[in-house]
């Protein structure tokens, strides 16, 4: 029930007084609100649980992240190498 | 896809593997707080991966399972009344009540719908003024903020059929819970990330004090949970209390302020009776009084509720990390996902179900 998914926000829009948006993950398009997080702008990625967006997917923190693991990696395939 | 796929790469998650077999040097007992991230784990085969010092227990952070039984035989009870449509989300509605279940319900002629979000609750409501709409508003901190817009977005559209019957928990009380055990064997958690992405972490800090075991918010994919295990046991081996982030794109130290505002507006906190554990303290949310129209229990009147739990279920004691499912004599035998004894067994975040799916 908590498992939320990354989606990509592809349009913005009001509906009946809420902030809603299209979102596009992989290529299946639902609607989800933007209350909580009015300032996703389109291309940018949200997780999105029932239908909400609960957070604003952080694309620097993101890199960060994936660059220090492939380092862990990387370290890995020299001692294997050596 | 971006966000998914780079963080289920084998390689990536191999190397991460290879550093906590590096890290190790003893036995460590983690516990995922998130149902969500047991059957990740066990999916993926994260656990058989594991160095066999690291041993991971599961726990409660199945809003499925720790929804009390007196509640869904309330659902029950008013979504067999006429002239209601009741509302859930889809995991509801096999989960067993004294006896029966949604689907049961539906079945003798209820109606009862599933939907996706709340907010197909409310468009239901004001599509049909001549039924009085019910929402089954369950979760953890993660649902609150789309559960309570529900509640808003009806008040703002001046809708007297809307109703939802609560049952929300929290995260921190059942950790101060399980900790606080004399039985309990965890050693560090791993949080639920997106409790954490809506209520931020700084409300661990007091639970830290208290208890003196380090907490790592941990993501839900492959790569997420192996990161957050390693965060985890270099600061089990490094003797450090604190809380780290490996969640990091999507959790911030505050979390999301909006949500909270709105969450505090709509609930307050109140005593919480969790499936199989029994009442913890102040461990949930119920709504203030001002939004006493939208509350299902006081909009109808289901008389006494007489629970009757199977007297075979160990759920309990598996939601608090004491069991795993293999210890339960029912489990595979009386107790399968089609004819389940125990709301653990139901639902795409239960520790039984991921050990039945995934033949563990």
């Amino acid at each position: 029930m908590c498992l939320g998914v990354p989606g990509k926000i592809v349009e913005k829009y009001e509906k009946g007084g809420l902030q809603m948006a299209k979102v596009d993950f992989g290529g299946v398009f639902r609607e989800a609100c933007l209350a909580y997080v009015p300032e996703a702008n389109v291309g940018e990625y949200c997780i999105i649980h029932v239908g909400f967006a609960i957070s604003l997917l952080s694309e620097s923190e993101a890199n960060e992240t994936l660059d220090l693991l492939k380092q862990i990696g990387t370290f890995e395939e020299e001692i294997g190498q050596g | 896809m971006k966000y998914v796929d780079e963080y289920r790469s084998a390689p990536l998650v191999k190397g991460v593997i290879q550093e906590i077999r590096r890290t190790v040097t003893r036995p460590w007992t983690l516990m995922e707080i998130c149902g969500g991230q047991t059957h990740a784990i066990v999916r993926h085969g994260i656990d058989q991966l594991l160095p066999p010092e690291i041993e991971l227990v599961h726990g409660p952070g199945c809003p499925v399972c720790v929804t009390p039984l007196e509640l869904i035989d309330k659902a029950l009870e008013i979504a067999s009344q006429p002239d209601v449509m009741f509302c859930s989300y889809g995991e509801m509605l096999r989960v067993p009540g004294s006896g029966r279940d949604l689907f049961s319900v539906k079945a003798q002629g209820g109606d009862v719908r599933v939907v996706y979000s709340p907010l197909d609750a409310v468009a239901l409501a004001e599509k049909n003024p001549g039924k009085e709409v019910v929402f089954f508003a369950i979760g953890f901190e993660t649902t609150a903020p789309p559960n309570v817009m529900s509640v808003l977005h009806a008040q703002r559209l001046g809708l007297t059929n809307y109703s939802v019957l609560v049952s929300h928990v929290c995260v921190p009380p059942a950790i101060r819970a399980i900790l606080s055990s004399p039985d309990h064997r965890v050693q560090s958690f791993l949080l639920a990330g997106h409790v954490n992405a809506v209520m931020g972490y700084h409300e661990y800090s007091s639970l830290l004090d208290e208890f003196h075991i380090p907490m790592v918010v941990t993501g839900f994919e492959p790569l997420d949970i192996v990161q957050g295990i390693l965060k985890a046991v270099q600061l089990l081996e490094a003797g450090k209390i604190e809380i780290a982030n490996a969640y990091s794109r999507a959790v911030t130290f505050d979390g999301l302020r909006p949500a909270q505002d709105s969450i505090h507006q709509v609930f307050m906190e109140c005593d919480r009776t969790w499936r199989g554990i029994g009442v913890i303290p102040m461990s949930g949310w119920c709504l203030r009084p001002e939004f006493d129209r939208f509350n299902a229990e006081k909009r109808f009147d289901v008389g006494t509720i007489k629970t009757q739990e199977s007297s075979l279920c160990i759920a309990g004691q598996i939601l608090q990390g004491l069991k795993k499912p293999h210890d339960c004599p029912a489990f595979g035998v009386e107790c399968m996902p089609e004819s389940p004894l125990g709301a653990t067994m139901v639902s795409s975040e239960g520790a039984c179900a991921a050990y039945y799916k995934y033949k563990r």
